[in-house]
């Protein structure tokens, strides 16, 4: 359940924490990675915008408004 | 330990307060063996108390007995469910564990599924095998649209997928219960939580009556009834006796069990995660408190008791499981689930057995 399976733009500019929402070049986000197997992304990666997140059985979809949909599963 | 005691403990062992029976640790192995196994009576709130506080070299006894009784009280197959979230987020209760709350300041905001994804995931879920289909909502109580979206979904399922329908949609009205039980929900779930004497600790919004209020309406219109809760919220040793024994009170069809996962953004986001063995006595405990229910493995437990606990608790009172992902957050791959019930020689229960 990779995190950038099925992202819509590419290459994406990974500004922040897809999880936690901070700069990625701030701090350590090893463990938001870790967290980031059993949960899908709640950050836009390009504007740190929260994503809408819908979760189903099999995968995961998370919006951007500016940014698009990626999927997983 | 000292085992003759076990050996010739009487059933009128449990009798005794928590702790003054003669060697009461050792004991009530045998008198829940004698009490739940032989006759099929779920243990007090004491006796349950008794053994979450056995000392960790005795787990293993009561996981076993636990693992008897299940296999004895409801035999060997497995109910597997798949779970969805129709409404996501944004909900007015202010629930602590809940990442969901529009109180709090959690990353989940609020999405709303379709009839065609709801139809997608039932089929996804059927293709596991599971019988059991759960359509969850993020709310207080439903509102007219939300009954709507579940009307037509429910009808939507029905017509393509071979697969019993449960719903949890928070607090019904009695109007609402007799909709559902129209439509053919075949189970409704309404957790408790956490015992009635935590309850103020975790939701404010509403009480711990309300919740067993719309229990109660659930089953008087002949829908099953599905009711737990989540453990690691803060609640005693002895609290979690008392929920045990709760939910031996109100008796539903089946319970599942979560552990917590402290979610970002939630008063609960710093609470420590369960203990594994910790985990297991419990699972078992609430096995000798519930014989015949469908005891469920739900949110947590793949962070609280990984791949070998999973199976330990498998092995120690749960016959049920929740496969793929929960409603915000991801499960392991179903594909490993139902691998390891291979493993482990469980058939998974057919429709034909639930029907
Ligand atoms: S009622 Fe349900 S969705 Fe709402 S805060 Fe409580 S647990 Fe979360
Ligand atoms: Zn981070
Ligand atoms: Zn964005």
């Amino acid at each position: 359940m990779g995190g950038g399976a099925g992202v819509r733009f590419s290459p994406v500019t990974e500004t922040y924490c897809d999880h936690c929402g901070a700069v990625l070049t701030d701090g350590d986000h090893r463990r938001c990675r870790a967290a980031r197997e059993m949960e899908p992304p709640r950050y836009c990666p390009e504007c740190r915008r929260r994503l809408v997140v819908q979760v189903t059985p099999t995968g995961w979809t998370a919006g951007c408004a500016r940014h698009g949909t990626r999927t997983a599963g | 330990m000292n085992d003759n005691h076990e050996a010739s403990a009487t059933p009128t062992t449990g009798e005794y307060p928590p702790g003054q029976a003669p060697d009461a640790q050792a004991g009530i192995l045998a008198v829940a063996r004698a009490q739940v196994l032989g006759r099929g009576e779920g243990l007090g709130e004491h006796q349950v108390h008794e053994c979450l506080t056995l000392p960790d070299d005795r787990v293993e006894d009561l996981l076993a007995l636990a693992h008897e009784v299940r296999m004895r009280w409801c035999g060997p197959e497995v109910e597997v469910e798949g779970i969805v979230s129709v409404k996501t987020g944004g909900c007015p209760e202010d629930c602590h564990f809940c990442s969901q709350s529009g109180r709090f300041e959690s990353p989940v905001r609020a999405a709303w599924l379709d009839v065609p994804s709801l139809v997608r995931a039932a089929k996804e879920t059927a293709a596991t095998g599971a019988t059991e289909f759960c359509i969850v909502a993020a709310v207080r109580g439903p509102d007219d649209r939300l009954m709507a979206q579940v009307r037509d979904g429910v009808k939507a399922i029905q017509d393509e997928v071979d697969i019993n329908i449960a719903c949890s949609l928070g607090m019904l009205t009695q109007e609402q219960v007799d909709d559902l039980a129209a439509m053919g929900v075949h189970r409704y779930n309404h957790n408790l939580e956490t015992p009635k004497s935590h309850f103020q600790n975790v939701v404010t919004t509403h009480t711990w009556e309300e919740r067993w209020e719309t229990c109660e309406m659930v089953r008087a219109a002949g829908m099953e009834l599905c009711c737990g809760g989540i453990v690691g919220m803060g609640e005693t040793i002895a609290q979690r006796a008392e929920f045990a024994a709760q939910l031996g009170e109100l008796a539903p069809d089946e319970v599942p069990l979560n552990f917590l996962n402290p979610r970002p953004g939630t008063p609960f986001a710093g609470y420590p995660m369960v203990e594994g063995v910790e985990a297991l006595k419990t699972i078992a405990a609430f096995r000798l408190a519930l014989p015949r229910t469908i005891l469920r493995y739900a949110g947590g437990r793949e962070l609280t008791l990984g791949d070998l606990g999973t199976k330990s608790g498998m092995l120690g009172g749960i016959n049920a499981i929740i496969v793929g992902n929960y409603l915000t957050t991801l499960g392991r791959s179903a594909d490993r689930d139902l691998e390891m019930l291979g493993e482990l020689k469980m058939p998974i229960k057919a429709l034909s057995q639930t029907l």
